[in-house]
């Protein structure tokens, strides 16, 4: 029972941890948390299902393509809800828009694709039990992004463009760094972390337009726990997340397991604004 | 230069050309029965329903600017608590819809209180996440919920009992909470919420403490969502877990944000429209929610003032150019007549440090009645520092602050008014979409006695409170020569113009201390000697101004008394013809 406690927290905590990276991606580039992160983790589950069980592509093309129809979509975001109202950050009305963009999306998903959760596809078929590819797909996806992540900020050109916008945008741009090309590949890449998110956990959550909005909610509980455009605090945020989710489902059931993360994430939230690890106040006057 | 010649502002208040557009609304939907069609009465009632929460949530987002949006829940929560009353207890249905407004109401106060810590996006996502709780819940309590089955709506007694009768019911309900909730916008409550949605910082300063003032908007609110969800309960005469979508929820906050932030009538007219809209075609139903969304979208793109905006005609109308702000410094006594006081303020060993910077170090002052003292010094040098540790904005590491000898607590901005001390911004915190004389009526507030209730129903303290409130705002635009500007948009304001709406606001509440920070900066030099003419009068009617200033001039010609500040020690102090041969400060600051 424990392992198996595990195997499914591990998975569940390994997508909510890769939404939580699609959000702080998305931040770094232009200081917006956007309610499109969790949908985009749905658009993985549901490309992947159109791409190779409803289209019979072979699966390999089928997550190259699921990747980049997410990072399209990610993109789209950019420039529908995320430039317009980047002049007008501090009156937060990019929390509207982005609310509007993610609406739309979930709603064009459940009427175009389906209300009903559709099946997807094995890929592999590696494993069994415990150790069935669908509760290791997510953690190898999850390992892999962090990995990629930290050797593209550390190593490449490109990564080091990123961190600079985000850390101090008007000096990125006094260097002459192209900061809106640069955005707009930070959200490309933000749509394909979340869709391989979405991809890599089609068998356990399978392809339902309602996992937008559940992994809305659940990848922004370890972001904000961890600490806004902390990719470390996700990771650890969110696999702690899964854990402590499964724990609880299995021990008090399904509703009051929601409840107590809920409860959780509140509790921790009050005593902690800023998140676990801290950050440092604003001069208000 | 000419003066300005614009509509004498308004004596009293609201006018009744303002009623006219509710009164239409309420016409055209007491007329509705008389087409005799039973759909589009049920459709109405249901506007009628939504209205009656948009209403009380309206406060929430449109004036306080915090982002609910999962008020479904609360509707939920009041659906389920009239029905299960009414069906598992007997009790009358106007009871428990009274109890429901009781449980939506502390329900409102549960969901609202992370408002006081969290920044809008979080807050937004623990709303989502309690509508998502609720409707869990909702499906898993069997025993009181029935679960998936269900349990029935409290059914009306007669004569609310046939489709027109309950429709007539909450037409009734939906025009006294349009009322109510008109008094509050139009009172300090509402000036206070808009205020810390746009400047909060400001807010603060004029005594507006946020917490308890959101937690009461968040109580009323919550009631009035839960009295509607009693009610559409009733309309459903079925609930189920389902019938709560989060489509509702959506509704109810797009509403608001449609309308218009900061008004009643727009987000009155959006739900209307939203409730209607997917009725008039059938294949747009299943669209709807995306139809609202992509609505949102283009309201945040293209007009973000949303429908109010749209039917703001006044604020089309040109200004006139060439404008001059006229002080009339012989008015003040009559406004500053309130707050004398003997004692001074006084600033012992204040130490502040951000980090390694000691920005202000071991720090006296004395600041006293009826005298102007100006507080220079290079950039850098803790001027600012200095207003902010006795505005409660900074807290100082070591030191005391003290009023007439009682001691001033660090911390805490919001306890500065009524100890007497008021203060204008570097850049001016402004409410741009509120009219001028809104703006400076805010400075007033901890003037008011009558409490939320009594602003809702509006009781006799309430009118007198708004009376006297606009009586001194009147008074203090016309002491520094803006009163011919009282009721247009602060937005559209020049910038020196809103620096004299600044020292209004600040005199409102007769301040013992007036704190005044760069007020001269981006002035003309004739609005210099302006201000200088107005802040000598200040001080002449009682008020201790401590003026931080870089205009060496302006500080020579009206200050009594001169600190310098380098480094954030002080450097001299004395007369200004003192300081202005004191061989450090040269060196430091003013030069040869």
């Amino acid at each position: 029972m424990i392992a198996s406690i595990i195997a499914s927290g591990l998975a569940l905590g390994a997508v909510y941890a890769l939404i939580g990276i699609t959000y702080n991606v998305m931040y770094s580039a232009s200081r917006v948390m956007s309610f499109t992160s969790g949908q985009l983790g749905m658009l993985g589950g549901v490309f992947g299902a159109l791409f190779i069980a409803r289209l019979g592509i072979p699966s390999v093309a089928g997550l190259v393509l699921t990747l980049a129809a997410c990072a399209a979509v990610g993109v789209l975001t950019e420039v529908i809800a995320v430039r317009p109202v980047l002049a007008a950050l501090d009156k937060h009305l990019y929390v509207l828009s982005t609310l509007a963009a993610a609406l739309m999306i979930q709603q064009l998903a459940a009427i175009e694709w389906s209300t009903e959760p559709q099946p997807f596809p094995r890929l592999l078929g590696l494993g069994s039990g415990i150790f069935d590819e669908k509760f290791w797909l997510p953690v190898l996806a999850c390992a892999v992004v962090i990995l990629g992540l930290e050797w593209m900020y550390r190593r490449t050109l490109v990564g080091r463009a990123f961190v600079a916008i985000s850390e101090d945008n008007f000096a990125a741009r006094a260097l002459g760094l192209p900061e809106r090309r640069l955005r707009m590949a930070s959200y490309a890449l933000a749509g394909a972390v979340a869709g391989l998110a979405g991809f890599s956990s089609g068998q356990l959550l399978l392809a339902f337009f309602a996992n937008g909005a559940m992994l809305n909610f659940y990848g922004f509980v370890p972001v904000a726990l961890g600490g806004l455009g902390n990719n470390r605090g996700a990771v650890v945020g969110g696999l702690a997340l899964g854990l402590f989710q499964q724990a609880a489902n299995f021990i008090v059931g399904g509703v009051f397991a929601s409840v107590a993360v809920f409860a959780v994430f509140i509790v921790v939230l009050l005593a902690a604004p800023q998140g676990l690890f801290g950050a440092p106040a604003v001069r208000r006057v | 230069m000419s003066d300005v010649v614009l509509a004498p502002p308004r004596a009293a208040g609201r006018s009744w050309s303002g009623a006219v557009p509710y009164a239409l609304v309420l016409l055209a939907a007491l007329a509705l029965p008389l087409l005799g069609e039973d759909y589009w009465t049920v459709i109405a009632t249901r506007a009628a329903i939504y209205w009656v929460l948009v209403s009380g949530l309206n406060l929430v987002v449109g004036f306080a600017g915090q982002l609910a949006i999962g008020y479904g829940a609360l509707l939920t929560l009041g659906a389920y608590t009239s029905s299960v009353l009414v069906e598992k207890a007997g009790v009358n249905p106007f009871v428990a819809l009274v109890a429901a407004a009781a449980v939506g109401a502390v329900a409102g106060v549960v969901v609202g209180l992370p408002a006081l810590r969290l920044r809008t996006f979080y807050f937004a996502m623990t709303t989502l996440g309690f509508a998502t709780i609720v409707t869990q819940v909702a499906l898993a309590w069997t025993g009181v919920t029935g679960g998936g089955i269900g349990v029935p709506g409290p059914e009306m007694p007669a004569p609310f009992n046939s489709t027109t009768g309950f429709y007539v019911l909450c037409v009734a309900i939906a025009a006294a909470c349009t009322a109510m909730t008109l008094n509050a916008a139009h009172s300090r409550f509402g000036r206070s919420l808009v205020a810390i949605r746009d400047a909060e910082v400001a807010a603060e300063a004029s005594g507006i403490a946020k917490a308890p003032l959101l937690m009461l908007v968040f109580l009323f609110s919550g009631a009035l969502a839960a009295i509607a969800g009693g009610l559409f309960a009733s309309l459903q005469s079925y609930i189920t877990p389902d019938a709560f979508t989060f489509d509702l929820s959506v509704l109810f906050f797009i509403a608001i944000l449609i309308g218009g932030r900061g008004s009643v009538l727009g987000p009155l007219l959006a739900t209307v429209i939203l409730t209607v809209l997917p009725e008039i075609a059938a294949p747009l139903v299943a669209w709807s929610t995306f139809l609202y969304a992509a609505l949102l979208l283009a309201i945040v793109l293209v007009v973000p003032g949303g429908i109010a905006d749209v039917l703001d005609f006044a604020s089309r109308r040109a200004l006139p150019l060439g404008r001059a702000v006229l002080p009339r410094p012989a008015l003040l006594p009559a406004l500053l007549s309130g707050a004398k006081g003997q004692g001074a303020l006084t600033l012992r060993g204040v130490a502040l440090s951000f980090g390694a910077v000691r920005a202000i170090d071991n720090l006296d002052l004395d600041l006293h009645p009826g005298e102007v003292h100006g507080l220079i010094g290079p950039n850098g040098s803790g001027k600012t520092t200095t207003l902010n540790a006795i505005c409660g904005f900074a807290v100082p590491q070591s030191g005391t602050a003290a009023v007439r000898g009682a001691a001033l607590p660090m911390g805490n901005p919001a306890l500065r008014a009524s100890a007497g001390i008021a203060r204008t911004f570097q850049t001016p915190r402004i409410v741009g979409e509120a009219s001028v004389i809104d703006n400076v009526m805010v400075g007033g507030t901890t003037l008011g006695h009558a409490t939320l209730g009594e602003t809702l129903l509006c009781l006799p303290r309430h009118r007198r409170d708004e009376a006297a409130l606009r009586h001194r705002a009147l008074l203090a635009l016309r002491i520094v020569g803006l009163e011919p500007l009282a009721d247009v948009r602060a937005d559209r304001l020049q910038h020196s113009e809103l620096r004299f709406v600044e020292i209004a606001r600040a005199l409102m509440p007769s301040p013992a201390f007036l704190l005044l920070d760069e007020p001269a900066a981006g002035l003309s030099a004739d609005e210099i000697g302006r201000l200088g003419e107005l802040v000598t009068a200040v001080a002449r009617a009682g008020t201790g101004v401590l003026l931080v200033e870089h205009h060496a001039d302006l500080i020579f010609a009206v200050c009594d008394r001169v600190t310098v500040l380098n480094l954030g020690q002080v450097l001299a102090t004395g007369t200004p013809a003192e300081v202005r041969a004191h061989r450090d400060v040269v060196e430091a600051y003013l030069g040869r």
